[in-house]
């Protein structure tokens, strides 16, 4: 009990509860002096929210370094587990060690991931027959905008979760460049989900995860605690974008030149440079909203009022919303997707024996995918009233994009082609990576060409293709992500088995999900709505697609169960159970606190597989006579 | 300072990525700040609201002022000059404040309210965004003068110092692309 309350993270929830309470005395207390009725429940809540999520990093500790750095006073790194307190506790508490902080993220991220998947469970057997079965309208709009916003938060932690373990250790890096700014990211995510699942409880909203105004000017309560929890996710991913290119830039291994370092690296400074700076413009644009209900700042409303008139004020516009969102919100989805891509890449050519076809092609195009990507947004808003003469040149930049993408299918080709290729578990997976994303990418130039968008915009074809996006980009490749380092996080095995039979469960639930969605959409069945015309006989596809969400479902349970099982009982692993040559497998597993003793020295290529007496890293490098490079 | 007091060498490396992650900061911040430029341009056009001309152009130049003590702050710690160091801080601050009373003492005090359209919603969106920066800087220079009083820093080691100034001139450099967004460019429309 007393470890248990000694948890950070107990000590941060405790603590964002009291804050919030706090803040919303203070709120009652502004506004009596104020000459305010006392209670007003959205700005009690928007305040309370706010300070309760400083609360909670108060709380859970991540502030406490920081505050001592102000007094003057110098603080030591921590390394290992807590002082007379059970190993385990490291987890849930603030703990530098960057393969710490992965394993949080990732854990969280799955959680979410469940958390989301579950909301989607309901509400897809609601569409399960038209009509309104077992919801009402507005829980189903909840559900929805819910099941979206929490996946997307999901994700975001997987990914910073995948690139906060691995991209300090394939690099050789110690750790990150600042440890405690890593710390303060993971755990900014907590009081951030709370937020958002508790914007659920709190009045629900009905946005969708766009978050358009004006209907989210009018929106109920839980709006503004879903802006506030999507606004504390993106100081996180802002933060840890902004300390993995630090890392990269830093603290490299001698000898590990740009284009040495392993693809994955490259596919997350492509990520981290979006993150880093397109995050500002989702923040803004749902603080200008928040601020637009709380204290009438009219930025997206078009009404006046007649003092405004009075003045020649000119009126809000609601498009600006759309411009200022999609410009980090179509970016993002390259964020999602670029560190898949990147494990994509980094997994075909150590399962098919063979050099990664095309290196420096890869690394290059993530960043151009990266740079396109902050050109196109408008293609979300063909359909919105926007300036018609826009519309030709954001189609062509979409079109661009595959462009760089199709360079990635290209090169995964060739490095498959007469590989000697064994199948086990993450190289499934990255198969079934790449043909959801075949999907995804074949359903995207459609969308992004006007005439064709104007028929798909807001149908469940669009459904259809995001969902194969980002399966194809993430969700698979995440998946054989875990199951490809789980054996260094952990030093056991998972079952093959069970690996397998979630491979087997998924993909093909996969396709038919995406493939019926895409279909209805063609035959007029709209997104985001908890009712269709039976007249469309669009049923029988709606229950495919329900079953074909449970068997996903179900099929992720199956690698929970895996994960934590194989953790106690699974075969012990050896160092290399994938003979890699990345530099994470030439040390123990699990790796030590310290990963490697000393820098290693990079001298060959990453990705020469197969090629006689080539040569990566060497583990304990001849010091003196290490080249002088990468400083 | 303690024992754990890093070797210099360390020191240096660190410094170095220190400042890396400060302007990797700044380009992001940046893009928040440009988000509001583009709101600006979006939906006041070629019009601006009424302001009041004077006290723009006071308050700009007390901002840009107050980069010049900072910058004789920072000159000073670096060569060990302590007093002119908590001298300039002080100088710095007060034209800071002094700032912030033009801001939100006068300027939102005048004809446009936040409800008034887009004009009270650009203006004190960017102001406020602004006046929030300005105000973080306040603090630290306010942590930077105390420790700065406890002997913290020397020539060789004065990252916070260093930290504390850029960011006040970078919160500078932004007033100086609102000030003439917001009360030069574009005409008062009387209708
Ligand atoms: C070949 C590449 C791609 C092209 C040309 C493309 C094009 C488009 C277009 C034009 C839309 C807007 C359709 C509409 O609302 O009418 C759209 C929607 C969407 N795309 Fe893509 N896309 C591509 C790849 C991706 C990738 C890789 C992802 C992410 C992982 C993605 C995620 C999304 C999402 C989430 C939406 C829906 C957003 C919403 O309204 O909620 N797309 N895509
Ligand atoms: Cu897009």
């Amino acid at each position: 009990m007393k470890t248990f309350f000694s948890l950070g993270l107990i000590r941060g929830i405790v603590s964002q509860l009291i804050v919030t309470a706090i803040g919303m005395g203070i709120t009652v207390a502004v506004r009596v002096a104020m000459g305010l009725p006392a209670w007003k429940a959205e700005p009690a809540a928007v305040v309370g929210a706010l300070l309760g999520a400083i609360g909670f990093m108060f709380g859970v500790g991540a502030l406490t370094d920081w505050l001592k750095w102000m007094k003057g006073e110098e603080t030591p790194m921590r390394h290992g587990p807590p002082k007379d307190k059970p190993a385990w506790t490291r987890y849930f508490t603030v703990d530098y060690n960057h393969k710490i902080i992965g394993v949080q993220y990732t854990v969280t991220g799955i959680a979410l991931i469940g958390i989301a998947g579950s909301l989607a469970m309901i509400f897809r057997l609601e569409l399960s027959a038209p009509g309104l079965q077992f919801l009402t309208a507005d829980t189903y709009n909840t559900f929805m905008s819910a099941h979206g916003i929490v996946m997307i938060g999901g994700i975001l932690l997987g990914v910073a979760g995948a690139m906060n373990y691995l991209v300090p250790l394939m690099i050789g890096a110690s750790d990150m460049a600042f440890p405690r700014l890593n710390a303060f990211g993971f755990w900014v995510t907590v009081p951030a989900a709370l937020l958002i699942v508790s914007g659920m409880v709190f009045g629900g909203w009905d946005t969708g995860w766009t978050g358009y105004p004006p209907l989210s000017a009018r929106a109920p309560l839980g709006i503004q605690l879903f802006f506030l929890g999507v606004y504390f996710i993106g100081l996180s991913s802002i933060l840890g974008a902004l300390n993995l290119l630090v890392t990269v830039a830093r603290m490299r291994a001698p000898g590990m030149t740009l284009f040495r370092m392993p693809i994955f690296v490259w596919a997350s400074v492509a990520t981290s440079l979006i993150a880093l700076t397109a995050t500002q413009l989702i923040a803004l644009s749902f603080l200008m909203v928040l601020v637009q209900r709380l204290l009438g700042m009219g930025f997206f409303d078009p009404n006046l009022t007649p003092e405004a008139v009075a003045m020649g004020a000119p009126p809000g516009n609601p498009l600006l919303f759309q411009h200022l969102f999609w410009f980090y919100s179509h970016p993002a989805v390259y964020v999602f997707i670029l560190p898949g891509l990147g494990i994509i890449s980094e997994l075909l050519p150590v399962f098919a024996r063979k050099p990664l076809f095309g290196y420096k092609w890869i690394a290059m195009s993530s960043l151009t995918i990266a740079l396109v990507g902050f050109l196109v947004w408008a293609h979300h808003m063909f359909t919105a009233g926007m300036e018609e003469y826009l519309r030709l040149p954001f189609s062509y930049t979409t079109l661009l994009v595959a462009v760089p993408t199709g360079v990635k299918f290209f090169s995964w080709v060739a490095t498959l082609w007469k590989g000697r290729i064994s199948l086990e578990t993450p190289m499934l997976f990255v198969l079934g990576a790449i043909s959801v994303f075949l999907i995804g990418g074949l359903t995207g130039p459609p969308n992004g060409t006007v005439t064709t968008d104007l028929q798909l915009h807001d149908t469940y074809w669009i459904v259809g293709h995001f969902h194969a996006t980002m399966f194809g980009g993430f969700v698979f490749p995440f998946f054989a992500a875990i199951y490809y380092w789980y054996p260094k996080v952990t030093g056991r095995m998972f079952s093959e088995t069970l690996g397998k039979l979630h491979f087997w469960l998924m993909t093909p639930s996969f396709w038919v999900m995406s493939l019926v969605q895409q279909q209805i959409g063609l035959m007029g069945m709209r997104r985001r709505i908890a009712d269709y015309d039976p007249a469309l006989g669009i049923q029988a596809q709606q229950v495919a697609i329900t079953i074909a969400g449970y068997i996903i479902f179900a099929s992720v349970l199956v690698m929970i169960y895996n994960l934590v099982y194989s953790y106690r009982h699974g075969k012990i692993a050896v160092a290399n159970p994938w003979n890699s040559r990345s530099p994470e497998f030439q040390i123990p597993s699990p790796i030590p606190e310290h990963s490697y003793e000393q820098p290693f020295l990079v001298t060959g290529e990453p990705y020469d597989y197969g090629l006689e007496g080539s040569v990566y890293i060497s583990i304990k490098p001849d010091i003196a006579n290490a080249p002088v490079a990468a400083k | 300072m303690s024992a754990i007091t890093t070797s210099l060498a360390e020191y240096r490396h660190q410094l170095k990525s220190n400042r890396w992650g400060l302007w990797l900061f700044f380009l992001s911040e940046a893009f928040m700040f440009g988000g509001l430029l583009t709101s600006r341009f979006y939906l006041w056009g070629d019009t601006r609201p009424p302001l009041d001309q004077n006290l723009g152009f006071i308050v700009t130049v007390v901002l840009l002022l107050s980069s010049f003590f900072m910058n004789r702050a920072e000159t000073a710690i670096a060569h060990d000059d302590r007093k002119n160091f908590q001298l300039n801080l002080i100088i710095t601050a007060v034209l800071g404040i002094a700032f912030l009373v033009g801001v939100v003492g006068f300027e939102w005090q005048g004809e446009v309210r936040p409800t008034d359209g887009a004009y009270g919603a650009v203006l004190y969106g960017m102001t406020g965004m602004h006046a929030l920066h300005v105000l973080s800087g306040l603090i630290f220079i306010m942590i930077v003068f105390f420790n700065g009083r406890k002997g913290h820093y020397s020539a060789e080691r004065h990252w916070g110092v260093e930290a504390c100034a850029v960011w006040w001139h970078y919160v500078d450099l932004v007033w100086v692309f609102f000030y003439p967004a917001l009360y030069l460019m574009g005409t008062v429309i009387h209708p």
